[in-house]
């Protein structure tokens, strides 16, 4: 690692201030991936500004929604009882992340702005487009079982690694954000990017713009609601699919549905055809393999994944059957 | 800068890139705390700090500045062993130790995580005020510590004999 400043910011003007006296100046977290990523030399900042000081709170908001600040710990979060309650999708997803140390130092912004797990883009050695722009990706005809079947570009083929991310997308949560230009909301989903042509841009984020907080509107019937991972061992593993859903289902029939994918895409996969194919149709089996069958319609396999193509789709539409079964 | 590491609060001045694990011991001695895989896969590394596990290799050392930690070296207090060393005495709860004292760090604060009910990612009723700490629960909470020798059953019996609270 070369040397580094460390500051600890007390206040979000603060914070922006600091980063923006420093060119290469990194925001940090727990640290859980920011400095395993300094030590493999993948990072390489300037300055550290600790935002572990700021907002931790965790609140009902008076829309019937939940508000998180952005150094929120993902423990405090998946053990908050409103979330337990109404969300429970996300304090499912939250806890089948990292280990309970991981998830004791990391925070909620953090979690967002973790990067992939793709080996080659952690092998300074390898060709990584998202690492080294315009060297080429090692993935792509290398070993990529754990790579993305959805959302890809020829450039890069890496997964978003996040299981937090992947419930806050199905709840449409809302990121808020403070930097040089002020503030800002943006859609979780519209926050990272398809790698395309520039896999090195992974968000939205302009330069020394914080996450502030996450805020999740409403959502009653996210209370049926429930995230399933699948992975090469039963816990502390990288997803290899993840499904996060909530159904709402009236006189056997779907009335409304959130449905987003993890392990399969650049980024938390809200699955829009699959949530559109499955409104107003009959709350059956055949209706949910049909919704994941449009969703998958579009996966492309390489190499070493393409089993994630069919698990997807089974994984999809088993949680759905044992969701919708719950409300039978 | 301050840090108290069991009980002992102790000036110190760390290179920003300097993390908790090799303070504790490089700098303080405390070498109970172990480097394994120093990128927060194994847990060899698992400290208590204000009571909370964490992976000290993943910990910058200017991050917990006033902060209280707790070692392996400070569990059993007045220099006696814990109840819960003494248990993996009793069941065999290791076999060459490396892990040990990330595993016996690591189950101090998950009991304190269950007392809390906190659920894990296998409890079925989230909405439980009252977490139980049954054999899939405590696999599933202590899927951070790695045993390389396997010493699993050992260690889960010594873990459940201690801190144990299903009804039969």
């Amino acid at each position: 690692m070369k040397p580094i400043t460390y500051a600890r910011a007390s206040s979000v003007p603060e914070a922006i201030r600091m980063a923006g006296k420093t060119a290469g100046a990194k925001y940090l977290g727990g640290g859980t991936n920011l400095i395993d990523l300094m030590r493999e030399a993948v990072e390489r900042p300037e300055a550290l500004v600790d935002v572990t000081a700021l907002a931790t709170d965790i609140e009902a908001t008076r829309a019937g929604g939940l508000f998180v600040g952005a150094a929120a710990k993902n423990t405090a979060l998946a053990g908050n009882r409103i979330v337990r309650e109404r969300y429970p999708l996300l304090a499912r997803a939250i806890l089948g992340g990292g280990s309970a140390q991981i998830r004791n130092m990391a925070t909620v912004g953090g979690n967002i702005l973790q990067r992939t797990r793709c080996t080659y883009f952690y092998d300074d050695a390898a060709h990584c487009n998202k690492r080294a722009p315009g060297t080429g990706c090692d993935a792509i005809d290398g070993f990529n079982r754990m790579h993305a079947v959805l959302g890809g570009s020829p450039a890069c083929v890496a997964t978003h690694p996040s299981d937090m991310c992947v419930a806050l997308v199905a709840l449409d949560a809302v990121v808020h954000t403070d930097g040089p230009d002020g503030t800002r909301s943006i859609p979780l989903v519209d926050l990272h990017r398809l790698p395309g042509a520039r896999p090195d841009v992974e968000t939205e984020l302009r330069p020394c713009e914080l996450i502030t907080g996450v805020e999740l509107p409403p959502l009653p019937f996210a209370t049926r609601s429930t995230y399933r991972k699948v992975r090469d061992r039963a816990s502390y593993a990288f997803a290899l699919v993840s499904v996060a859903a909530a159904i709402d289902v009236a006189d056997g029939a779907v009335g409304d549905v959130r449905l987003a994918l993890g392990g399969v895409a650049p980024k938390p996969w809200r699955a829009w055809k699959a949530e559109e194919a499955l409104r107003g149709q009959p709350a059956t089996e055949a209706s949910f393999r049909a919704a994941a069958d449009a969703e998958l319609a579009g996966a492309t396999a390489l190499r070493d994944n393409g089993f994630k193509i069919e698990l997807a789709r089974r994984t999809v539409a088993a949680v759905l059957a044992e969701l919708a079964g719950e409300q039978a | 800068m301050e840090i108290v590491v069991n009980g002992q609060a102790l000036e110190f001045s760390a290179d920003p890139r300097t993390s908790l694990l090799d303070l504790l011991r490089d700098r303080l001695g405390l070498t109970g705390s172990k480097k394994g895989c120093n990128q927060g896969a194994c847990g060899a590394c698992t400290v208590l700090a204000d009571g909370v596990r964490i992976n000290s290799c993943l910990a910058l050392a200017v991050q917990y500045e006033g902060r209280a930690i707790t070692t392996v070296e400070g569990l059993g207090g007045n220099g006696g062993l814990h109840p819960l060393q003494r248990a993996f005495i009793d069941y065999d709860g290791f076999q060459c130790g490396y892990c040990t004292p990330g595993q016996l760090c690591s189950a101090v604060a998950m009991a304190g995580e269950v007392e809390r009910g906190l659920p894990s990612f296998v409890t079925q009723d989230l909405s439980a005020d009252a977490a139980v700490l049954s054999h899939d629960e405590l696999r599933e909470r202590m899927s951070g510590n790695l045993c390389r020798c396997g010493a699993y059953n050992g260690i889960v019996e010594a873990i459940m004999t201690t801190y144990g609270n299903e009804v039969a």
